[in-house]
């Protein structure tokens, strides 16, 4: 096992993983390892019980485990060799451009050496400290992700009167989850004076159940020496900043955080990848391709995706290129920037070729109505009757749209209309 | 006096777990440890600065014990560690003065480190502080360096003087709470505790923030203690920048102040504030806006930049025990023959243990008329963990040939192998606390987001219970409160009751 070579190495066999394996292999990439620190593959899919998988990826509405399973179920006719159980711990570069992961599973320490790289390793959830939550440190604060393990991999209940910290759409399915089982949901608490989640999801999550939405509130403190005996909710102004006398006190065994995802860079950092403060994963061009040559990044980890079809999408597209690096090799490039204008808050790739269609992801700033995206540049406009912070943007370009570039850049603003 | 002299130590903190190590050594005593927390050295040991301080603070004539304990344990621990395999960076220490009123404290604190007998200290001008450490503020203008300060990991300390202990012959009863103690004509004769009645001769009192109490237990005392608070805020591993020496502004009447040190993990970590709480707030350590808030302009007084607030990524407490009569309490009691107390251990109680524990068996030799022997086959060693993280790739390779657990990667922020976490149970941890504190697994970035179950699913398994029943700290503390379908199952068991 000591020092093996393969074409191709893939860290993390979630749904990213998943599908840059699948299509790796289909675009003729013969020698191809996946290397899965848990014992299973899927990612997050398996703990995700819940419907609302696939419209786009599989035209189908698929519940984590079904997505997963039918990624499984293509991956078994490919000769991709999977390690799962094993846990990529170090990447490193050498001169003559050669990769080497070093990786540990059960009764094995190996190096696995390859021509390219893809790190689909996805996100960590952003813990009570990162979000500045004060008070004990009681047991029964967990994160979502944390708790929907327990619950639905592991068969553990983790409270009885739950607080949801965040509406986004984990906080809101987290909250159901915990009423299907009887718990009281005492409340979803979002600083924002707006639902983070979808539309949808506010009405089948919260109102289907009767569970309260506390807008322009956040919580403050925990109270409980051992257990979690209830928290601090404090309103806040349009500065999110706290109202002197509103605070209150609701009673609650757990508190349940939704309060954000982190993509999980630090094997790429250490490897001397550039990362952006805004997506906070890799600086990528649009092969999806790290600053380090032969490394591409795909799905949460690039950018945290609300939709897994789009973290699959970019699991794909980044198949492809380090499959076109092995065969043939990248062309070399000088790319252009991708920057952020008006109520764009991130969005990749980063950089850009002019020479191949290119779908870019991200974010505006703050919610409008009936706004344009604008590249103006190549004098490209799409529009949308609604741009929320909670939904990602997806356009693509075509590479004869971009050929027309002449700037060393290319700025997108997001304009009302 | 014939036979074995049957010691209690009341504590497993930092003080108890010394003095049992020391009483280990010889063969006259029979130890028992008791602990009421379900592990060792979760009191006031757990959450500190961790310094091993020089010894130049403690006013001598004032404080006269603290001051000479603390110069005495700083030795001490110079060879404690060594023997014991504990953590420790002996870096130095700094106070920074601003001006020429500063200046003038150093001085002072110079002048009572010679008192104390501290050796090598020496007042430092602007350049030798850069060089010392070139994060120091560029506003210090001189500093008082103390090289022979260190900063240890206090909860591995304490973990590491316990399982000596063990290993030679000291009884730890932990889950084991000290409610009464029975004295008969003016001797110790046992201790009631919520398990049963231990009969002892002698009763050492170590119970950091409830030695008071213990003290009128026993019909005596007459000081009371006062918790302080202090907070702290730690950074992530890769945060910049980092300091290399313990930094300290120039100390109050009320405290040190608060320090801007790097742990022996390698973490920044900035604090701590010092608020009086009321008596009865023995157990709140909880963390508060302004607190956070003070610690955080204090610390960037003493460094050029502290690095961004998001790298901060925990925020704890803990509670000075401050006895009223303001030195530590060593002492015996003629009405109660055999009960010696080792309390109001305050700073710098860490510091000060090992030449407590000293104290405490000169005491113990005075009051038994005893010349005890040392035991033939009393062991000093004591090895930690190996870690996973720690080790070059060729380690790794051969740590995973002999034992194939220490490939499974549990935590990835601290990198901690399944073979840690149950070598961890081994050595006595049952509750997530117990091994995180053994093996730093969830005290990374994600402070036990991704890691917290994989734990408890290798505690349930190990000690064969529940997975639900997997506690953070002991009972009261399960990770929950059921299995999953827990609620409807009480339910159904309600409506049952109700129609039949
Ligand atoms: C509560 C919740 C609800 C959701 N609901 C929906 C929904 O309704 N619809 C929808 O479309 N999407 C939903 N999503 C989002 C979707 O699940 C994600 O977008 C998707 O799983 C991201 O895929 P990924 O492959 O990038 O990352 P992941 O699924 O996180 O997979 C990454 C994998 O990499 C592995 N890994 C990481 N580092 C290493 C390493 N160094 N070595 C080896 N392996 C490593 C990890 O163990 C993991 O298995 C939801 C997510 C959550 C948390
Ligand atoms: C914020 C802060 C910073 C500090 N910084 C430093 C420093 O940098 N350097 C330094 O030298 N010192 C420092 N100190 C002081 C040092 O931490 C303490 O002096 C030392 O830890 C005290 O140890 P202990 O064993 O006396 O108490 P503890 O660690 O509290 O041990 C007492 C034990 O007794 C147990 N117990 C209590 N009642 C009972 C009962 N009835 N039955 C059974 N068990 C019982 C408790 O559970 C506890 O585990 C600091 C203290 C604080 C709070």
């Amino acid at each position: 096992m000591m020092g093996e070579n393969y074409d191709l190495a893939i860290i993390g066999g979630g749904p990213s993983g998943l599908a840059s394996a699948i299509r790796a292999w289909k675009m003729g990439v013969e020698s191809i390892v996946l290397l899965e620190e848990s014992n299973f593959l899927g990612g997050v899919l398996p703990q995700c019980i819940h419907p609302g998988f696939g419209l786009h990826y599989f035209r189908e509405d698929l519940t984590g485990p079904e997505f997963a399973a039918k990624l499984l179920d293509q991956l078994k006719s490919t000769g991709v060799n999977v390690l799962s159980g094993s846990y990529a711990e170090h990447l490193e570069i050498k001169s003559s451009g050669e990769k080497e992961i070093s990786g540990y599973m059960y009764g094995r320490a190996f190096k696995v050496k390859c021509k390219a790289v893809i790190y689909a390793a996805g996100c960590r959830e952003r813990s009570r400290f990162e979000v500045n939550i004060l008070g004990d440190r009681p047991v029964g604060v967990y994160t979502a992700g944390e708790a929907q393990t327990l619950m639905d991999m592991y068969g553990v209940l983790p409270g009885s009167e739950i607080v949801v910290v965040g509406s986004g759409d984990v906080g809101l399915i987290m909250a159901r989850r915990f009423a299907l089982e009887g718990a009281d949901v005492k409340a979803v608490v979002e600083v924002m004076p707006y639902p983070g989640g979808l539309t949808r999801n506010i009405v089948q999550c919260l109102e289907d159940f009767h569970i309260p939405l506390y807008l322009s509130c956040m919580v403050t403190e925990i109270k409980g020496s051992g257990r979690v005996e209830g928290v601090k909710i404090v309103r806040v102004d349009e500065k999110l900043n706290p109202i002197n006398g509103s605070e209150n006190y609701l009673k609650c065994n757990a508190v349940i955080l939704a309060v954000g995802l982190k993509p999980r860079v630090e094997l790429l950092a250490k490897a001397g990848a550039l990362i952006d403060e805004a997506t906070g994963g890799p600086v990528v061009n649009d092969w999806l391709e790290t600053t380090i040559p032969g490394v591409f990044a795909a799905g949460n980890v690039l950018v945290i995706n609300d939709l897994v079809d789009y973290a699959a999408e970019q699991g794909e597209r980044a198949a492809e290129s380090a499959a076109k690096l092995i065969h043939e090799g990248l062309p070399a490039f000088k790319f252009k920037r991708v920057v952020l204008g008006r109520n764009v808050r991130l969005i990749v790739p980063h950089l850009i070729s002019c020479i191949q269609d290119v779908t870019f992801y991200g974010r505006v700033g703050k919610p409008e109505e009936n706004v344009q995206f604008r590249f103006e540049e190549i004098g490209r406009a799409f529009k949308l009757p609604i741009a929320r912070p909670s939904e990602m943007f997806r356009f693509k370009i075509s590479a004869d749209d971009l050929l027309r570039l002449r700037d060393e850049k290319i700025m997108v603003n997001v304009v009302k209309v | 006096m014939g036979g074995l002299i049957r010691v209690a130590i009341i504590g497993a903190g930092v003080v108890g777990a010394s003095i049992s190590r020391v009483l280990s050594m010889f063969e006259d005593f029979e130890v028992h440890l008791i602990e009421k927390e379900a592990d060792v050295g979760w009191g006031v040991s757990k959450a500190n600065t961790g310094i091993i301080h020089a010894g130049y603070d403690d006013e001598p004539d004032l404080f006269p014990l603290r001051a000479k304990l603390c110069a005495e344990g700083n030795l001490i621990w110079h060879e404690w560690v060594k023997d014991l395999d504990i953590p420790i960076r002996w870096c130095g220490s700094l106070v920074l003065a601003f001006n020429s009123e500063g200046e003038k404290i150093l001085e002072e604190l110079l002048d009572r480190g010679i008192r104390n007998g501290v050796p090598s200290l020496e007042i430092i001008d602007r350049e030798k502080l850069k060089m010392l450490e070139p994060s120091s503020s560029k506003n210090a203008t001189a500093a008082l360096w103390a090289p022979t300060a260190g900063q240890i990991s206090p909860w591995d300390a304490v973990a590491a003087l316990v399982e000596n202990s063990i290993a030679n012959g000291v009884k730890l009863h932990l889950s084991t709470e000290v409610r009464g103690i029975k004295i008969v004509e003016g001797r110790i004769s046992g201790l009631e505790t919520n398990k049963s009645f231990l009969e002892v001769d002698c009763v050492i009192n170590a119970a950091g923030l409830y030695a008071d109490k213990i003290s009128e237990m026993a019909g005596v005392g007459g000081y009371y203690i006062k918790p302080k608070k202090g907070e702290y805020l730690i950074f992530d591993k890769d945060a910049e920048p980092k300091v290399s020496r313990i930094i300290f502004p120039t100390p109050t009447p009320i405290s040190k102040g608060v320090v801007v040190t790097t742990t022996t993990d390698g973490n920044l970590m900035i604090g701590p504030n010092a608020q009086d709480l009321p008596q009865n707030l023995r157990e709140d350590k909880s963390n508060t806006y302004d607190g956070l808030k003070f610690i955080w302009e204090s610390a960037s007084n003493l460094v050029n930049k502290l690095p961004p607030r998001n790298k901060v990524i925990r925020f704890f407490a803990g509670l000075r025990p401050e006895p009223s009569g303001g030195d530590f309490i060593i002492r015996d009691y003629d009405e109660v023959f055999g009960f010696i107390e080792a309390s109001g251990m305050r700073s710098p109680g860490l510091t000060s243990a090992p030449a407590v524990a000293q104290m405490i068996l000169d005491a113990l030799k005075a009051k038994f008329d005893l010349n005890p022997k040392l035991k033939a086959g009393w062991n000093r060693y004591r090895r930690r963990i190996k870690r996973f993280s720690e080790m070059t790739f060729e380690e790794r390779i051969k740590a995973v040939n002999e034992n194939p657990g220490y490939g499974r990667i549990i935590c990835v922020d601290e990198l901690v192998a399944e073979a840690e976490i149950v070598e961890a149970i081994r050595r006595g941890a049952t509750t997530i606390d117990g091994i995180k504190f053994r093996t730093r697994a969830c005290m990374g970035t994600c402070q036990g987001s991704s890691c917290t179950y994989k734990v408890a699913v290798i505690l349930a398994r190990e000690l064969n219970v529940p997975l639900w029943s997997v506690s953070l700290k002991g009972p009261g503390t399960e990770i929950g409160i059921g299995d999953v379908k827990a609620l409807f199952k009480e339910k159904n068991k309600l409506e049952g009751e109700n129609q039949g």
